[in-house]
Protein backbone atom coordinates (compact mmCIF):
# COMPACT_ATOMS: atom_id res chain seq x y z
CA UNK A 1 0.00 0.00 0.00
CA UNK A 2 1.17 3.48 -0.78
CA UNK A 3 2.39 5.02 2.50
CA UNK A 4 0.15 8.00 1.83
CA UNK A 5 -2.99 5.92 1.81
CA UNK A 6 -4.55 5.29 5.16
CA UNK A 7 -6.52 2.13 5.76
CA UNK A 8 -10.23 2.75 5.44
CA UNK A 9 -11.78 3.42 8.80
CA UNK A 10 -15.52 3.52 9.30
CA UNK A 11 -15.38 7.29 9.19
CA UNK A 12 -13.18 7.16 6.14
CA UNK A 13 -15.63 4.85 4.41
CA UNK A 14 -18.50 7.15 5.28
CA UNK A 15 -16.57 10.07 3.83
CA UNK A 16 -15.74 8.08 0.74
CA UNK A 17 -19.29 7.06 0.11
CA UNK A 18 -20.55 10.58 0.63
CA UNK A 19 -17.91 12.51 -1.14
CA UNK A 20 -16.20 10.35 -3.65
CA UNK A 21 -12.52 9.64 -3.82
CA UNK A 22 -11.19 13.13 -4.18
CA UNK A 23 -12.73 14.46 -0.98
CA UNK A 24 -11.49 11.41 0.85
CA UNK A 25 -8.07 12.31 -0.47
CA UNK A 26 -8.28 15.39 1.70
CA UNK A 27 -8.49 13.08 4.68
CA UNK A 28 -4.99 11.77 3.94
CA UNK A 29 -2.30 12.70 6.45
CA UNK A 30 -0.73 16.00 5.53
CA UNK A 31 2.66 15.79 3.88
CA UNK A 32 5.38 17.54 5.88
CA UNK A 33 7.35 19.92 3.69
CA UNK A 34 9.26 23.18 3.76
CA UNK A 35 8.28 24.05 0.19
CA UNK A 36 7.70 27.71 -0.59
CA UNK A 37 4.57 28.08 -2.69
CA UNK A 38 3.40 31.37 -4.18
CA UNK A 39 -0.09 31.67 -5.62
CA UNK A 40 -0.81 34.73 -7.76
CA UNK A 41 -4.52 35.51 -7.51
CA UNK A 42 -7.09 34.94 -4.76
CA UNK A 43 -10.03 34.48 -7.09
CA UNK A 44 -12.00 31.27 -7.50
CA UNK A 45 -8.95 29.22 -8.55
CA UNK A 46 -6.35 30.55 -6.12
CA UNK A 47 -8.72 30.37 -3.16
CA UNK A 48 -9.97 26.85 -3.91
CA UNK A 49 -6.41 25.59 -4.35
CA UNK A 50 -4.99 27.19 -1.20
CA UNK A 51 -7.79 25.71 0.90
CA UNK A 52 -6.92 22.26 -0.38
CA UNK A 53 -3.17 22.69 -0.10
CA UNK A 54 -3.30 23.60 3.59
CA UNK A 55 -4.97 20.25 4.18
CA UNK A 56 -2.51 18.30 2.04
CA UNK A 57 0.74 19.95 3.16
CA UNK A 58 2.09 20.60 6.61
CA UNK A 59 4.71 23.25 7.21
CA UNK A 60 4.61 24.61 3.66
CA UNK A 61 5.24 28.32 3.34
CA UNK A 62 2.28 29.46 1.25
CA UNK A 63 1.75 33.05 0.12
CA UNK A 64 -1.20 34.24 -1.94
CA UNK A 65 -0.77 37.51 -3.79
CA UNK A 66 -3.84 39.61 -4.59
CA UNK A 67 -4.64 43.27 -4.00
CA UNK A 68 -8.39 42.90 -4.44
CA UNK A 69 -10.22 43.08 -1.11
CA UNK A 70 -13.49 41.86 -2.62
CA UNK A 71 -14.16 38.37 -3.86
CA UNK A 72 -16.53 38.34 -6.82
CA UNK A 73 -18.96 35.52 -7.55
CA UNK A 74 -18.82 36.08 -11.28
CA UNK A 75 -21.39 33.46 -12.35
CA UNK A 76 -23.94 35.72 -10.61
CA UNK A 77 -23.33 38.64 -12.97
CA UNK A 78 -25.82 37.21 -15.50
CA UNK A 79 -28.57 37.32 -12.88
CA UNK A 80 -27.60 40.82 -11.70
CA UNK A 81 -27.60 42.12 -15.29
CA UNK A 82 -31.16 40.83 -15.72
CA UNK A 83 -32.48 42.41 -12.53
CA UNK A 84 -32.93 39.06 -10.79
CA UNK A 85 -30.35 39.60 -8.03
CA UNK A 86 -28.79 42.70 -6.46
CA UNK A 87 -25.11 43.52 -7.06
CA UNK A 88 -24.37 42.56 -3.46
CA UNK A 89 -25.31 38.95 -4.32
CA UNK A 90 -21.94 38.59 -6.04
CA UNK A 91 -19.67 40.32 -3.51
CA UNK A 92 -17.88 38.93 -0.46
CA UNK A 93 -14.49 39.59 1.11
CA UNK A 94 -11.36 37.85 -0.14
CA UNK A 95 -10.31 37.21 3.46
CA UNK A 96 -13.64 35.45 4.21
CA UNK A 97 -12.44 32.47 2.20
CA UNK A 98 -8.73 32.17 3.01
CA UNK A 99 -7.49 29.58 5.53
CA UNK A 100 -5.36 30.19 8.61
CA UNK A 101 -1.63 29.66 8.41
CA UNK A 102 -0.92 31.23 5.03
CA UNK A 103 0.27 34.71 4.10
CA UNK A 104 -1.98 37.04 2.16
CA UNK A 105 0.13 39.61 0.33
CA UNK A 106 -2.48 42.28 -0.42
CA UNK A 107 -0.71 43.62 -3.48
CA UNK A 108 -0.57 42.73 -7.13
CA UNK A 109 2.27 40.87 -8.75
CA UNK A 110 4.42 43.28 -10.76
CA UNK A 111 6.98 40.90 -12.23
CA UNK A 112 7.74 37.19 -12.38
CA UNK A 113 11.23 35.86 -12.94
CA UNK A 114 10.80 32.17 -13.78
CA UNK A 115 14.55 31.59 -13.91
CA UNK A 116 15.42 33.13 -10.54
CA UNK A 117 12.06 31.83 -9.23
CA UNK A 118 10.90 35.09 -7.71
CA UNK A 119 7.75 37.18 -7.83
CA UNK A 120 8.03 40.93 -7.30
CA UNK A 121 5.00 42.77 -5.96
CA UNK A 122 3.87 46.30 -6.73
CA UNK A 123 5.50 47.64 -3.55
CA UNK A 124 8.84 46.07 -4.52
CA UNK A 125 8.63 43.09 -2.18
CA UNK A 126 10.33 40.00 -3.61
CA UNK A 127 8.89 36.53 -2.95
CA UNK A 128 11.01 33.48 -3.69
CA UNK A 129 9.23 30.27 -4.57
CA UNK A 130 9.83 26.60 -5.13
CA UNK A 131 6.44 26.31 -6.83
CA UNK A 132 4.38 29.03 -8.44
CA UNK A 133 0.71 28.93 -9.32
CA UNK A 134 -0.45 31.67 -11.64
CA UNK A 135 -4.17 32.31 -11.28
CA UNK A 136 -4.60 36.07 -11.69
CA UNK A 137 -7.63 35.82 -13.98
CA UNK A 138 -7.78 37.99 -17.07
CA UNK A 139 -8.20 41.64 -17.99
CA UNK A 140 -11.02 43.19 -19.96
CA UNK A 141 -9.55 45.39 -22.67
CA UNK A 142 -12.24 48.07 -22.83
CA UNK A 143 -9.86 50.53 -24.51
CA UNK A 144 -9.77 48.27 -27.55
CA UNK A 145 -13.22 49.55 -28.50
CA UNK A 146 -12.98 53.21 -29.54
CA UNK A 147 -16.00 55.25 -28.51
CA UNK A 148 -16.72 53.04 -25.50
CA UNK A 149 -15.76 53.70 -21.91
CA UNK A 150 -16.99 52.16 -18.68
CA UNK A 151 -18.55 55.39 -17.41
CA UNK A 152 -21.14 55.06 -20.20
CA UNK A 153 -22.53 51.81 -18.84
CA UNK A 154 -26.14 52.15 -17.75
CA UNK A 155 -26.84 55.23 -19.85
CA UNK A 156 -27.91 55.75 -23.44
CA UNK A 157 -28.66 52.09 -23.88
CA UNK A 158 -25.21 50.71 -23.14
CA UNK A 159 -24.55 47.61 -21.06
CA UNK A 160 -21.37 45.72 -20.13
CA UNK A 161 -22.11 42.93 -17.69
CA UNK A 162 -18.56 41.57 -17.38
CA UNK A 163 -16.96 44.66 -15.86
CA UNK A 164 -18.01 44.00 -12.26
CA UNK A 165 -21.03 43.87 -9.95
CA UNK A 166 -21.80 47.60 -10.18
CA UNK A 167 -21.54 47.50 -13.96
CA UNK A 168 -23.71 44.42 -14.12
CA UNK A 169 -26.34 46.32 -12.09
CA UNK A 170 -25.99 49.36 -14.38
CA UNK A 171 -26.28 47.06 -17.37
CA UNK A 172 -29.70 46.07 -16.07
CA UNK A 173 -30.68 49.77 -15.81
CA UNK A 174 -29.99 50.19 -19.53
CA UNK A 175 -31.45 46.80 -20.46
CA UNK A 176 -34.57 47.38 -18.34
CA UNK A 177 -35.34 50.54 -20.28
CA UNK A 178 -35.10 48.47 -23.47
CA UNK A 179 -37.44 45.81 -22.06
CA UNK A 180 -39.99 48.53 -21.37
CA UNK A 181 -39.64 50.70 -24.47
CA UNK A 182 -38.39 48.31 -27.15
CA UNK A 183 -36.32 49.13 -30.23
CA UNK A 184 -33.22 47.29 -31.43
CA UNK A 185 -31.26 45.23 -28.96
CA UNK A 186 -27.74 44.50 -30.22
CA UNK A 187 -25.75 41.86 -28.35
CA UNK A 188 -22.05 41.32 -29.08
CA UNK A 189 -19.16 38.96 -28.35
CA UNK A 190 -15.40 39.50 -28.66
CA UNK A 191 -13.04 37.74 -31.06
CA UNK A 192 -10.66 36.68 -28.28
CA UNK A 193 -11.00 33.79 -25.87
CA UNK A 194 -13.37 34.82 -23.14
CA UNK A 195 -14.75 34.07 -19.69
CA UNK A 196 -17.87 31.91 -19.83
CA UNK A 197 -18.57 31.98 -23.53
CA UNK A 198 -22.22 31.22 -22.80
CA UNK A 199 -22.78 34.49 -20.98
CA UNK A 200 -23.32 36.64 -24.10
CA UNK A 201 -26.09 34.22 -25.07
CA UNK A 202 -27.59 34.12 -21.57
CA UNK A 203 -27.83 37.90 -21.51
CA UNK A 204 -29.46 37.91 -24.96
CA UNK A 205 -31.99 35.23 -24.02
CA UNK A 206 -32.84 36.81 -20.65
CA UNK A 207 -33.35 40.31 -21.99
CA UNK A 208 -35.50 38.93 -24.84
CA UNK A 209 -37.60 36.91 -22.39
CA UNK A 210 -38.14 39.89 -20.09
CA UNK A 211 -38.87 42.22 -23.03
CA UNK A 212 -41.40 39.74 -24.47
CA UNK A 213 -43.44 40.01 -21.28
CA UNK A 214 -42.78 43.70 -20.63
CA UNK A 215 -43.76 46.99 -22.19
CA UNK A 216 -41.63 46.28 -25.22
CA UNK A 217 -43.67 43.22 -26.25
CA UNK A 218 -44.11 43.26 -30.03
CA UNK A 219 -41.98 46.38 -30.58
CA UNK A 220 -38.44 45.18 -30.40
CA UNK A 221 -35.81 43.23 -32.36
CA UNK A 222 -32.92 41.15 -31.06
CA UNK A 223 -29.70 41.18 -33.06
CA UNK A 224 -26.76 38.98 -32.06
CA UNK A 225 -23.35 39.86 -33.54
CA UNK A 226 -20.29 37.67 -33.02
CA UNK A 227 -16.94 37.28 -34.80
CA UNK A 228 -17.20 33.48 -34.73
CA UNK A 229 -18.92 31.47 -37.48
CA UNK A 230 -21.20 29.71 -34.94
CA UNK A 231 -23.10 30.81 -31.85
CA UNK A 232 -21.36 28.22 -29.66
CA UNK A 233 -18.00 26.49 -30.08
CA UNK A 234 -19.42 23.01 -29.41
CA UNK A 235 -21.17 22.13 -32.71
CA UNK A 236 -24.12 20.23 -31.24
CA UNK A 237 -24.86 23.08 -28.83
CA UNK A 238 -24.32 25.66 -31.58
CA UNK A 239 -26.99 23.92 -33.68
CA UNK A 240 -29.41 23.93 -30.76
CA UNK A 241 -28.80 27.64 -30.17
CA UNK A 242 -29.31 28.31 -33.88
CA UNK A 243 -32.71 26.62 -33.62
CA UNK A 244 -33.59 28.65 -30.54
CA UNK A 245 -32.60 31.84 -32.36
CA UNK A 246 -34.91 30.92 -35.23
CA UNK A 247 -37.73 30.00 -32.90
CA UNK A 248 -37.47 33.31 -31.09
CA UNK A 249 -36.88 35.44 -34.16
CA UNK A 250 -33.38 36.64 -33.30
CA UNK A 251 -31.35 38.07 -36.16
CA UNK A 252 -27.80 36.63 -36.12
CA UNK A 253 -24.84 38.53 -37.59
CA UNK A 254 -22.11 35.92 -37.52
CA UNK A 255 -18.50 36.80 -38.30
CA UNK A 256 -19.10 40.37 -37.16
CA UNK A 257 -16.41 41.73 -34.86
CA UNK A 258 -17.21 44.87 -32.88
CA UNK A 259 -14.68 47.59 -33.83
CA UNK A 260 -16.06 50.80 -32.35
CA UNK A 261 -19.22 52.53 -31.21
CA UNK A 262 -20.72 55.96 -31.67
CA UNK A 263 -22.84 56.42 -28.57
CA UNK A 264 -24.21 59.77 -29.79
CA UNK A 265 -25.73 58.25 -32.93
CA UNK A 266 -26.35 54.88 -31.26
CA UNK A 267 -24.44 53.05 -33.97
CA UNK A 268 -21.88 50.29 -33.71
CA UNK A 269 -19.27 49.48 -36.35
CA UNK A 270 -18.31 45.89 -37.09
CA UNK A 271 -15.75 44.16 -39.24
CA UNK A 272 -17.53 41.54 -41.31
CA UNK A 273 -15.59 38.56 -42.68
CA UNK A 274 -16.95 36.62 -45.65
CA UNK A 275 -15.54 34.16 -48.10
CA UNK A 276 -15.86 34.96 -51.77
CA UNK A 277 -16.49 32.39 -54.52
CA UNK A 278 -12.79 31.46 -54.58
CA UNK A 279 -12.78 30.86 -50.85
CA UNK A 280 -10.70 33.94 -50.09
CA UNK A 281 -11.62 35.90 -46.96
CA UNK A 282 -13.02 39.32 -47.70
CA UNK A 283 -13.36 41.88 -44.93
CA UNK A 284 -15.73 44.80 -44.94
CA UNK A 285 -17.12 47.30 -42.47
CA UNK A 286 -20.75 47.20 -41.40
CA UNK A 287 -22.68 49.65 -39.26
CA UNK A 288 -25.57 48.46 -37.13
CA UNK A 289 -27.94 50.72 -35.19
CA UNK A 290 -29.07 49.96 -31.64
CA UNK A 291 -31.27 51.15 -28.83
CA UNK A 292 -29.63 48.77 -26.38
CA UNK A 293 -26.05 47.59 -26.96
CA UNK A 294 -24.30 44.93 -24.91
CA UNK A 295 -20.53 45.34 -25.16
CA UNK A 296 -18.09 42.56 -24.28
CA UNK A 297 -14.51 43.72 -24.82
CA UNK A 298 -11.54 41.61 -25.94
CA UNK A 299 -10.01 39.65 -23.06
CA UNK A 300 -6.33 39.06 -22.42
CA UNK A 301 -3.88 37.76 -19.84
CA UNK A 302 -2.72 40.41 -17.35
CA UNK A 303 0.33 42.44 -18.40
CA UNK A 304 2.53 40.88 -15.69
CA UNK A 305 2.01 37.45 -17.27
CA UNK A 306 2.62 38.65 -20.80
CA UNK A 307 5.83 40.44 -19.75
CA UNK A 308 7.21 37.47 -17.81
CA UNK A 309 7.77 35.17 -20.75
CA UNK A 310 5.24 32.60 -19.52
CA UNK A 311 2.83 32.97 -22.46
CA UNK A 312 2.54 30.85 -25.57
CA UNK A 313 4.85 32.20 -28.27
CA UNK A 314 2.91 30.78 -31.21
CA UNK A 315 -0.70 30.72 -30.02
CA UNK A 316 -3.02 33.51 -28.89
CA UNK A 317 -0.17 35.95 -29.41
CA UNK A 318 -2.46 38.96 -28.97
CA UNK A 319 -3.87 37.49 -25.74
CA UNK A 320 -0.92 35.97 -23.89
CA UNK A 321 -2.40 32.93 -22.13
CA UNK A 322 0.10 30.82 -20.17
CA UNK A 323 1.86 28.00 -22.04
CA UNK A 324 0.75 24.91 -20.13
CA UNK A 325 0.15 21.25 -20.84
CA UNK A 326 -3.59 21.04 -21.36
CA UNK A 327 -3.97 17.87 -19.30
CA UNK A 328 -1.80 18.75 -16.27
CA UNK A 329 -1.85 22.58 -16.46
CA UNK A 330 1.87 22.48 -15.82
CA UNK A 331 4.07 24.99 -17.63
CA UNK A 332 5.78 23.44 -20.63
CA UNK A 333 9.11 25.19 -20.03
CA UNK A 334 9.12 25.74 -16.24
CA UNK A 335 7.87 22.57 -14.51
CA UNK A 336 7.58 24.29 -11.11
CA UNK A 337 4.94 26.64 -12.52
CA UNK A 338 1.25 25.80 -12.96
CA UNK A 339 -1.54 27.96 -14.35
CA UNK A 340 -5.14 27.81 -13.15
CA UNK A 341 -8.38 29.37 -14.29
CA UNK A 342 -8.84 32.06 -16.92
CA UNK A 343 -5.14 32.67 -17.53
CA UNK A 344 -4.34 29.07 -18.50
CA UNK A 345 -3.60 28.67 -22.18
CA UNK A 346 -5.93 25.77 -22.85
CA UNK A 347 -8.67 25.60 -25.48
CA UNK A 348 -11.63 25.72 -23.11
CA UNK A 349 -12.15 26.35 -19.47
CA UNK A 350 -12.53 29.99 -18.54
CA UNK A 351 -15.34 29.21 -16.13
CA UNK A 352 -15.74 28.49 -12.42
CA UNK A 353 -16.92 24.99 -13.33
CA UNK A 354 -13.62 24.36 -15.08
CA UNK A 355 -11.74 25.69 -12.07
CA UNK A 356 -13.56 23.15 -9.92
CA UNK A 357 -12.11 20.36 -12.07
CA UNK A 358 -8.70 21.97 -12.66
CA UNK A 359 -7.86 22.56 -8.99
CA UNK A 360 -7.64 18.89 -7.89
CA UNK A 361 -5.40 18.18 -10.91
CA UNK A 362 -2.89 20.91 -10.03
CA UNK A 363 -3.11 19.91 -6.36
CA UNK A 364 -2.22 16.33 -7.30
CA UNK A 365 0.73 17.23 -9.52
CA UNK A 366 2.04 19.80 -7.05
CA UNK A 367 1.93 17.45 -4.06
CA UNK A 368 3.45 14.71 -6.21
CA UNK A 369 6.29 17.02 -7.24
CA UNK A 370 6.99 17.81 -3.58
CA UNK A 371 7.09 14.08 -2.90
CA UNK A 372 9.38 13.50 -5.86
CA UNK A 373 6.97 11.46 -7.95
CA UNK A 374 4.66 12.04 -10.90
CA UNK A 375 1.03 13.05 -10.45
CA UNK A 376 -1.72 11.04 -12.09
CA UNK A 377 -4.77 13.31 -12.29
CA UNK A 378 -5.77 14.61 -15.72
CA UNK A 379 -7.91 17.59 -16.71
CA UNK A 380 -9.84 16.82 -19.87
CA UNK A 381 -11.30 20.23 -20.53
CA UNK A 382 -14.50 19.82 -18.54
CA UNK A 383 -16.59 22.91 -18.40
CA UNK A 384 -20.20 23.57 -17.70
CA UNK A 385 -22.56 26.25 -18.84
CA UNK A 386 -26.05 26.47 -17.40
CA UNK A 387 -27.23 28.21 -20.55
CA UNK A 388 -30.20 30.26 -19.44
CA UNK A 389 -32.80 30.60 -22.17
CA UNK A 390 -35.60 32.23 -20.16
CA UNK A 391 -36.23 33.41 -16.63
CA UNK A 392 -37.14 30.00 -15.22
CA UNK A 393 -35.45 27.76 -17.80
CA UNK A 394 -31.93 26.76 -18.80
CA UNK A 395 -29.97 24.04 -20.58
CA UNK A 396 -27.32 22.39 -18.43
CA UNK A 397 -24.60 22.12 -21.06
CA UNK A 398 -21.42 20.31 -19.98
CA UNK A 399 -18.60 19.47 -22.38
CA UNK A 400 -14.86 18.77 -22.68
CA UNK A 401 -11.86 19.49 -24.92
CA UNK A 402 -13.21 17.10 -27.56
CA UNK A 403 -16.57 18.91 -27.89
CA UNK A 404 -18.24 15.87 -26.36
CA UNK A 405 -21.20 16.42 -24.10
CA UNK A 406 -20.45 15.06 -20.62
CA UNK A 407 -23.73 15.33 -18.70
CA UNK A 408 -23.49 14.96 -14.93
CA UNK A 409 -26.98 13.49 -14.71
CA UNK A 410 -27.42 11.42 -17.89
CA UNK A 411 -30.97 10.25 -18.42
CA UNK A 412 -32.16 12.67 -15.76
CA UNK A 413 -31.25 16.14 -16.95
CA UNK A 414 -31.02 16.34 -20.72
CA UNK A 415 -28.27 18.76 -21.74
CA UNK A 416 -30.02 20.21 -24.78
CA UNK A 417 -33.48 20.70 -23.34
CA UNK A 418 -34.69 23.90 -21.78
CA UNK A 419 -35.55 22.73 -18.29
CA UNK A 420 -36.77 24.26 -15.07
CA UNK A 421 -34.51 21.97 -13.05
CA UNK A 422 -31.45 23.33 -14.90
CA UNK A 423 -32.60 26.83 -14.05
CA UNK A 424 -32.91 25.81 -10.40
CA UNK A 425 -29.32 24.60 -10.56
CA UNK A 426 -28.11 27.90 -11.96
CA UNK A 427 -30.17 30.12 -9.74
CA UNK A 428 -29.91 28.39 -6.40
CA UNK A 429 -27.53 25.46 -6.41
CA UNK A 430 -24.61 27.02 -8.24
CA UNK A 431 -23.55 29.61 -5.69
CA UNK A 432 -23.66 27.10 -2.87
CA UNK A 433 -21.55 24.67 -4.89
CA UNK A 434 -19.19 27.49 -5.79
CA UNK A 435 -18.81 28.47 -2.14
CA UNK A 436 -18.13 24.86 -1.20
CA UNK A 437 -15.47 24.79 -3.94
CA UNK A 438 -13.82 27.93 -2.55
CA UNK A 439 -13.52 26.21 0.80
CA UNK A 440 -11.85 23.27 -0.94
CA UNK A 441 -14.81 20.99 -0.27
CA UNK A 442 -16.21 20.30 -3.69
CA UNK B 1 -21.05 18.73 -10.82
CA UNK B 2 -18.23 16.53 -9.70
CA UNK B 3 -19.40 15.44 -6.28
CA UNK B 4 -22.59 15.86 -4.35
CA UNK B 5 -21.92 15.71 -0.64
CA UNK B 6 -24.30 16.15 2.28
CA UNK B 7 -22.41 19.32 3.14
CA UNK B 8 -22.87 20.69 -0.37
CA UNK B 9 -26.53 19.76 -0.26
CA UNK B 10 -27.05 21.62 3.01
CA UNK B 11 -25.16 24.61 1.61
CA UNK B 12 -27.44 24.50 -1.44
CA UNK B 13 -30.59 24.60 0.68
CA UNK B 14 -29.18 27.40 2.85
CA UNK B 15 -28.59 29.30 -0.36
CA UNK B 16 -32.14 28.68 -1.63
CA UNK B 17 -34.03 29.76 1.44
CA UNK B 18 -31.48 31.78 3.40
CA UNK B 19 -29.69 30.28 6.37
CA UNK B 20 -32.20 31.41 9.04
CA UNK B 21 -35.33 30.30 7.20
CA UNK B 22 -33.79 26.98 6.17
CA UNK B 23 -32.77 25.96 9.68
CA UNK B 24 -36.07 27.24 11.10
CA UNK B 25 -37.86 24.97 8.61
CA UNK B 26 -35.59 22.05 9.50
CA UNK B 27 -36.28 22.65 13.20
CA UNK B 28 -40.03 22.84 12.56
CA UNK B 29 -39.93 19.60 10.55
CA UNK B 30 -37.97 17.84 13.28
CA UNK B 31 -40.34 19.04 16.04
CA UNK B 32 -43.45 17.98 14.10
CA UNK B 33 -41.93 14.58 13.24
CA UNK B 34 -40.93 13.96 16.85
CA UNK B 35 -44.40 14.93 18.04
CA UNK B 36 -45.93 12.58 15.43
CA UNK B 37 -43.77 9.68 16.61
CA UNK B 38 -44.67 10.57 20.18
CA UNK B 39 -48.42 10.37 19.59
CA UNK B 40 -48.05 7.14 17.60
CA UNK B 41 -46.14 5.51 20.44
CA UNK B 42 -48.44 6.98 23.08
CA UNK B 43 -51.67 5.87 21.37
CA UNK B 44 -50.24 2.56 20.06
CA UNK B 45 -52.57 2.88 17.07
CA UNK B 46 -53.40 5.01 14.06
CA UNK B 47 -56.76 6.69 14.30
CA UNK B 48 -58.48 6.37 10.93
CA UNK B 49 -60.70 9.34 11.72
CA UNK B 50 -57.70 11.56 12.32
CA UNK B 51 -56.02 10.05 9.30
CA UNK B 52 -59.00 11.02 7.13
CA UNK B 53 -58.68 14.63 8.20
CA UNK B 54 -54.95 14.41 7.61
CA UNK B 55 -55.57 13.17 4.06
CA UNK B 56 -58.08 15.90 3.40
CA UNK B 57 -55.48 18.47 4.43
CA UNK B 58 -52.91 17.20 1.94
CA UNK B 59 -53.77 19.58 -0.95
CA UNK B 60 -53.45 22.47 1.47
CA UNK B 61 -49.85 21.44 2.00
CA UNK B 62 -49.04 20.52 -1.59
CA UNK B 63 -50.19 23.68 -3.34
CA UNK B 64 -48.50 26.19 -1.02
CA UNK B 65 -45.28 24.14 -1.12
CA UNK B 66 -45.15 24.43 -4.92
CA UNK B 67 -46.00 28.13 -4.89
CA UNK B 68 -43.41 28.74 -2.18
CA UNK B 69 -40.61 27.08 -4.16
CA UNK B 70 -41.60 28.95 -7.31
CA UNK B 71 -41.64 32.26 -5.46
CA UNK B 72 -38.20 31.57 -4.02
CA UNK B 73 -36.70 30.73 -7.43
CA UNK B 74 -38.29 33.31 -9.79
CA UNK B 75 -40.15 30.47 -11.52
CA UNK B 76 -43.66 29.85 -12.86
CA UNK B 77 -45.77 26.96 -14.11
CA UNK B 78 -44.93 28.03 -17.68
CA UNK B 79 -41.31 26.91 -17.03
CA UNK B 80 -42.27 23.26 -16.64
CA UNK B 81 -40.73 21.79 -19.78
CA UNK B 82 -39.69 18.14 -19.59
CA UNK B 83 -40.67 15.12 -17.50
CA UNK B 84 -37.89 15.63 -14.98
CA UNK B 85 -39.39 19.01 -14.11
CA UNK B 86 -42.79 17.41 -13.52
CA UNK B 87 -41.08 14.90 -11.24
CA UNK B 88 -39.39 17.67 -9.27
CA UNK B 89 -42.67 19.58 -9.06
CA UNK B 90 -44.57 16.49 -7.89
CA UNK B 91 -41.80 15.81 -5.40
CA UNK B 92 -42.18 19.27 -3.91
CA UNK B 93 -45.97 18.84 -3.84
CA UNK B 94 -45.67 15.39 -2.22
CA UNK B 95 -43.39 16.75 0.48
CA UNK B 96 -45.85 19.56 1.16
CA UNK B 97 -48.75 17.09 1.25
CA UNK B 98 -47.03 14.65 3.59
CA UNK B 99 -45.85 17.48 5.81
CA UNK B 100 -49.37 18.86 6.08
CA UNK B 101 -50.83 15.40 6.78
CA UNK B 102 -48.36 14.68 9.56
CA UNK B 103 -48.90 18.12 11.03
CA UNK B 104 -52.69 17.80 11.01
CA UNK B 105 -52.66 14.25 12.40
CA UNK B 106 -50.27 15.24 15.17
CA UNK B 107 -52.15 18.40 16.02
CA UNK B 108 -55.43 16.45 16.34
CA UNK B 109 -53.82 13.83 18.52
CA UNK B 110 -52.26 16.35 20.81
CA UNK B 111 -55.29 18.60 21.07
CA UNK B 112 -58.27 16.23 20.94
CA UNK B 113 -57.11 12.97 22.40
CA UNK B 114 -60.43 11.96 23.92
CA UNK B 115 -62.53 12.32 20.77
CA UNK B 116 -60.56 9.71 18.82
Amino acid sequence: MNPLQTPLTRRGLFGLSLAGASLAALGLPARATKARIVIIGAGAAGTALVNRLVQRLEGADIAIVDARAEHLYQPGFSLVAAGLKPASYTVSQTTDWLPEGITLVAENAAAIDPVAKTVATTSGQSLSYDFLIVAPGLVLDHDAIPGFSLDMVGQNGIGARYAGPQYAAKTWEAAQKFTEEGGIGLFTRPATEMKCAGAPLKHTFLIDDIASRGGAAGKYEIHYAAPQPATFSVPIVGEKVRMLFEERGFIPHMQHKLLSIEPGQKRATFEKTEKDAAGVEVRSTVELPYDYLHVIPPQRAPEVIRQSGLSWADKWTDQGWVEVDQKTLRHLRYPEIFALGDVAGVPKGKTAASVKWMVPVVEDHLVAAIEGREGTEVYDGYTSCPLITRVGRAMLVEFDYHNNLVPSFPGMIAPLEELWISWLMKEVALKATYNAMLRGKA
Amino acid sequence: MKELTLETLIAVFEEIFGRGLFWAMVAAAVVVTMAYLYVLIRDRAMSMRKFLWAQLSMPFGAVPAVLFVQEMTHSHFRDIGGPVNVIVLLGVAAMGAIGAAILVYTAQSLLRRKSA
